[in-house]
């Protein structure tokens, strides 16, 4: 597997698998509105898919399509990061997922819209559009929550909590992420580092939450060596139709 | 052989901008800013199209209305394109969608990222509800004067 056709599927899986996660709120979100917006957001998450995967397969060059890679791969195919595939939950932990994931996802998609893959920078430049309002708005509900009311700060502060560990997982690197790194085709996740907590400090502060003190990273999402047993069982749903049906189209 | 009578490339673009935006069908897939190119290759008509956001999915329904119109019009040997850079902006929508939006009841889009004023009472007194609309390309405002909530086409 070639290091270009990997770090894509990480990039599109990452969006899938959010955006399938984020969909499953579709006709039950707490209110009218937020309804709306996270089945917009998925919507945003599942375009994005189709431009990295369609790409991935353009570079598999063994004939798999965007939908093949999608719903026709297993659990360890997958490269998304382990965060994005924890259960929803509540509300209070999809949106603090949301969050920590766009607080990385503005800078990172910026950073590739400077990549020597004029094709990565094009689909760069477009999601990174998408990526800014949903940050703004992530991060304006996360405050709103956070300094809500106490049973809502309580509710925000078990949703970092619980994702803490997981969130730096798309921030380290390794050997798939040097070589790209060396071909100027993206920089080292590592360095987006920084100015993510300068996203994530200062909300956590006017959000009255505090930063579990922990530095202990889960790692295997990205890698594909070891998902947690919720992405099998998003897969299962998220796949039935062609795994009952192989091949069928409407 | 069969002659086609070739219409010229204006001629295609004044068809075009009869298909209406299936989501906003006051405004054509012209006004939209979605129709980049339209170029004859032989007797081939090239249409190409840019999509708003990456996962609208108006964008199939645009695709179909654009076959099915020029077809009406004879032109069956047609094919479109789709291309992501550069990547659509509200800046390409049309002086005429603009005010048709708005007489629509949807307030256009606007640099500062907020509506300048409501499409009803045209106070300049609004208030935002929320990011998302119902669309993927509009946010919900409301009126503070006459309450009117309303659509607003945000900028990107
Ligand atoms: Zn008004």
């Amino acid at each position: 597997m070639s290091a270009l056709f990997e770090f894509l599927l990480r990039q599109g899986d990452n969006t899938l698998v959010l955006g399938h996660r984020t969909s499953e709120w579709c006709g039950t979100a707490p209110a009218l509105e937020e309804d709306i917006a996270l089945a917009n957001t998925a919507l945003d998450l599942i375009g994005q898919t189709q431009l990295w995967l369609g790409y991935a397969a353009q570079v598999e060059d063994k004939g798999r399509s965007a939908n093949d890679l999608a719903f026709l791969r297993d659990v360890y195919d997958f490269k998304n990061v382990l965060m994005l595939e924890t259960p929803n939950h509540d509300f209070g932990r999809t949106i603090m997922r949301q969050f920590l994931f766009d607080a990385f996802q503005v800078h990172w998609l910026t950073a590739l819209t400077d990549s020597k893959d004029s094709h990565i920078s094009e689909i760069a430049i477009k999601s990174v559009k998408e990526a800014k309002y949903h940050l703004e708005r992530s991060r304006d509900t996360v405050i709103a929550l956070g300094d809500g009311t106490e049973k809502s700060n309580v509710i925000m502060q078990s949703a970092l909590e619980y994702l803490w560990p997981y969130a730096r997982e798309i921030m380290s690197d390794d050997a798939v992420d040097e070589e790209i790194a060396s071909l100027e085709i993206a920089p080292l996740p590592s360095t987006i580092h920084e100015s993510w907590l300068q996203i994530v400090e200062p909300t956590m502060r006017d959000a009255c939450l505090k930063i579990p003190d922990s530095n202990f990273v889960h790692n295997g999402g990205k890698t594909g060596l070891r998902h947690t047993e919720h992405l099998g069982h998003m897969l299962a749903t998220m796949q039935v139709l062609q795994r009952s049906y192989p091949g069928v189209t409407w | 052989m069969v002659a086609v009578t070739k219409l010229s490339t204006q001629e295609v673009w004044a068809l075009l901008d009869k298909v209406p935006d299936p989501e906003i069908p006051v405004i054509s897939v012209v006004d939209l800013g979605v129709i980049r190119d339209v170029q004859w290759n032989g007797n081939t008509l090239n249409v190409t199209i840019t999509p708003t956001y990456s996962g609208c999915p108006a964008m199939s329904v645009i695709a179909l209305d654009i076959k099915t119109e020029l077809a009406k019009n004879g032109l069956e040997n047609v094919h479109l394109k789709t291309q992501i850079a550069p990547a659509w902006t509200t800046d390409w929508l049309s002086a005429k969608g603009r005010a048709k939006l708005e007489e629509y009841g949807i307030a256009p889009p606007q640099v500062s990222g907020g509506p300048q004023r409501c499409p009803n009472c045209k106070s300049a007194h609004v208030k935002k509800i929320s990011q998302f609309g119902s669309t993927p390309c509009k946010a919900q405002w409301q009126c503070v004067d006459c309450l009117e909530p309303f659509d607003y086409f945000k900028c990107i």
